[in-house]
């Protein structure tokens, strides 16, 4: 079995930084996507990560359920027409 | 700086101009016979006749000047026996836009060559431009043909059935960096950047592999690699492809050609790719990276990384011990903030370095906790997303012909049709910018000075390509203006030589050409 490589990410203690920045002049954690938060910062953000995970499965809900109009009538035909030439 | 042994070393890297090159998969709907080849001059001849941001001249376009093609140099310096030199077809439609872009049918597809952007946003702004001129392409094209019949435009990789076509990339380094170093660093990157650049794709097209092998995996490419450098890109792709053909000062650059990405239809994606390996490439010219990091077998760690949906499986080096994909980005990441903070950004693509940094680490924090996070960000996630909740309320197989459909339907072109379009990606760039970019060059390259010509003065244009544009403006002899520094001709230093000449003889008396 290989030994496991000493590579580490650029370092918990760099993310650790990055998550004091994070926080704005009024103490408030920033946006998220803004920037790489930290777990920690995730962490803290517990209910807001759920909460944003449970709109995705709405939206995605949604999704399915108006993407048929929209989808190659005949799947099967479309699948074996769609035939490249190779490029490059 | 200091460089890996500890010494002070002369700094090299180059400002990044970089581009994107982007086949797209045609299909001629309703045709008895459809021809790609056909379809495609179609297709293009369709939009150049219609838009006035062309030039004027006879088929309404400024044709390529192929003069200075040589894509069989090897970047090398030799050309190994066996090797297929790529062959430059000059017969066929090849078009240079007032944005700056080359407009073409290579092989049997649409390709679409962005103008020289300074920067991986610049380059997102281009790439979209390029979605819009290929969609206006289609509706030029349905406009000429029989009722019942369309040309489609795909933003794939390939078409399920063994057959790729490519979206490269292009990265401007100094010609002084040794090459082998070069491939040394954009292995490792290009293995492990799979995870956030992946366009998605079901089943699998390795040679020997049955489509079923493999559910889904991360790129459409990975399949397609056999070798780790090389010549080629159309059989045996390598994964650092040597190319050496500079189109632009060859003492000084070279054009490092990149054919192992996906196209993204997500911007994020296509901001990382180019962003990330902007500045990793800036780094590798200064030799500000700390060891060397080989794969066992490079090939093999390629395919594995877009197999594992996991992101955790180790990989092999050549000194017996293992690394994740994510640890590789990270440890990538962590070195070029350190070499900005130390030595600016000027050399990694611009301030939007900056931006690049952090969405590189607010992905691989994502990937890290929970990829389905990204679902808004990266293609491969997006896709998966949709195509897992669709065949889980359906009860379907990942093989089942209605979810390849929906793979394939995913980089669809047409707005109405496209699903990449439905599954909220995030946008870095605006549509006013983008929809400017069809017909407006980018100010911060030489591009600038190329599409300038092309609105201005197009009837006095003969033939343009990346680095020269040859006028016929009434004198004796065609007047050849060499474009050979990247960064030279943009806004700042020619913008108001073009408001002061009112014809192309004046600039070409004015440039002393």
């Amino acid at each position: 079995m290989a030994e496991r490589s000493q590579i580490r990410k650029p370092a918990p203690e760099k993310r650790a930084a990055r998550t004091e920045e994070a926080h704005d002049a009024s103490g408030r954690p920033a946006v998220e996507e803004t920037s790489g938060a930290s777990k920690a910062a995730r962490t803290e953000e517990a209910p807001a990560a759920s909460e944003r995970a449970a709109e995705i499965k709405t939206e995605l809900d949604d999704l399915l359920d108006e993407i048929d109009e929209v989808l190659e009538a005949n799947a099967e035909d479309f699948v074996k027409s769609y035939i490249q030439k190779g490029g490059e | 700086m200091r460089g890996a042994g500890g010494g002070r070393v002369r700094r090299m890297a180059v400002a990044k101009t970089l581009g994107i090159e982007t086949e797209y998969g045609v299909v001629h709907r309703g045709a008895d016979e459809a021809n790609p080849i056909a379809a495609s001059s179609l297709l293009i001849n369709a939009y150049l006749a219609r838009c006035d941001h062309v030039a004027d001249s006879g088929s309404g376009a400024v044709g390529w000047d192929f003069i200075d093609e040589s894509p069989g140099n090897d970047a090398r310096g030799f050309t190994p026996a066996g090797a297929l030199a790529p062959e430059v077809e000059t017969h066929l439609v090849n078009a240079v836009l007032t944005n700056g872009a080359r407009y073409y049918v290579d092989h049997a597809h649409p390709e679409l060559s962005s103008p020289e952007c300074a920067d991986a946003r610049t380059a997102v702004v281009y790439d979209r431009a390029a979605e819009l001129i290929a969609q206006a392409s289609m509706s030029a094209a349905g406009a000429l043909l029989p009722d019942g019949e369309d040309i489609v435009l795909y933003k794939n990789n390939s078409d399920g059935k063994g057959n790729s076509y490519g979206c490269h990339e292009n990265y401007l380094v100094d010609r002084s960096t040794p090459f082998s170093r070069i491939a040394a660093w954009a292995i490792a990157h290009f293995v492990t950047r799979q995870i956030y650049t992946g366009a998605g794709k079901v089943g699998s097209e390795a040679p020997g592999a049955r489509l079923d092998d493999v559910d889904y995996q991360l790129t459409q490419r990975a399949d397609f690699f056999e070798e780790e450098i090389g010549l080629e890109t159309t059989l045996k792709r390598p994964i650092v492809n040597t190319r050496d053909e500079p189109h632009a000062d060859a003492a000084k650059y070279r054009r490092f050609h990149v054919i192992v990405g996906d196209a993204n239809m997500s911007e994020t994606a296509t901001f990382l790719k180019v962003g990330a390996t902007a500045a990793v490439l800036a780094l590798v010219e200064d030799d500000a990276l700390p060891r060397e990091l080989r794969f066992e077998s490079p090939v093999a760690a390629l395919r594995q990384v877009s197999r594992d949906l996991t992101l955790s499986e180790p990989l092999r080096l050549d000194d017996g011990r293992t690394v994740t994909a994510l640890e590789v980005q990270w440890e990538l990441l962590g070195c070029c903030r350190k070499y900005v903070e130390a030595n600016g950004a000027a050399d990694t693509g611009g301030d939007v370095t900056y931006e690049v940094l952090d969405r590189w680490e607010a992905v691989l924090a994502g990937l890290e906790d929970d990829p389905m996070e990204l679902a808004h960000q990266l293609d491969w996630v997006a896709k998966y997303r949709l195509l897992d909740a669709y065949r889980a309320r359906h009860g379907l197989e990942w093989h089942s012909d209605r979810l390849r459909a929906m793979a394939i339907q995913y980089h669809d072109l047409r707005p109405e049709r496209s699903l990449a379009g439905r599954v909220g990606l995030e946008r870095i760039v605006g549509d006013a910018e983008a929809a400017r970019a069809v017909s407006e060059p980018p100010a911060d390259t030489r591009a600038f000075f190329r599409g300038r010509c092309l609105q201005r003065f197009a009837s006095d244009v003969v033939a343009a390509n990346w680095d020269s544009i040859v006028f016929d403006a009434g004198a004796d002899t065609l007047r050849r203006v060499p474009m050979m520094e990247p960064m030279r001709g943009t806004r700042d230093h020619v913008g108001t030589l073009f408001d002061d000449c009112p014809s192309a003889a004046e600039l070409l008396r004015r440039l002393g050409a």
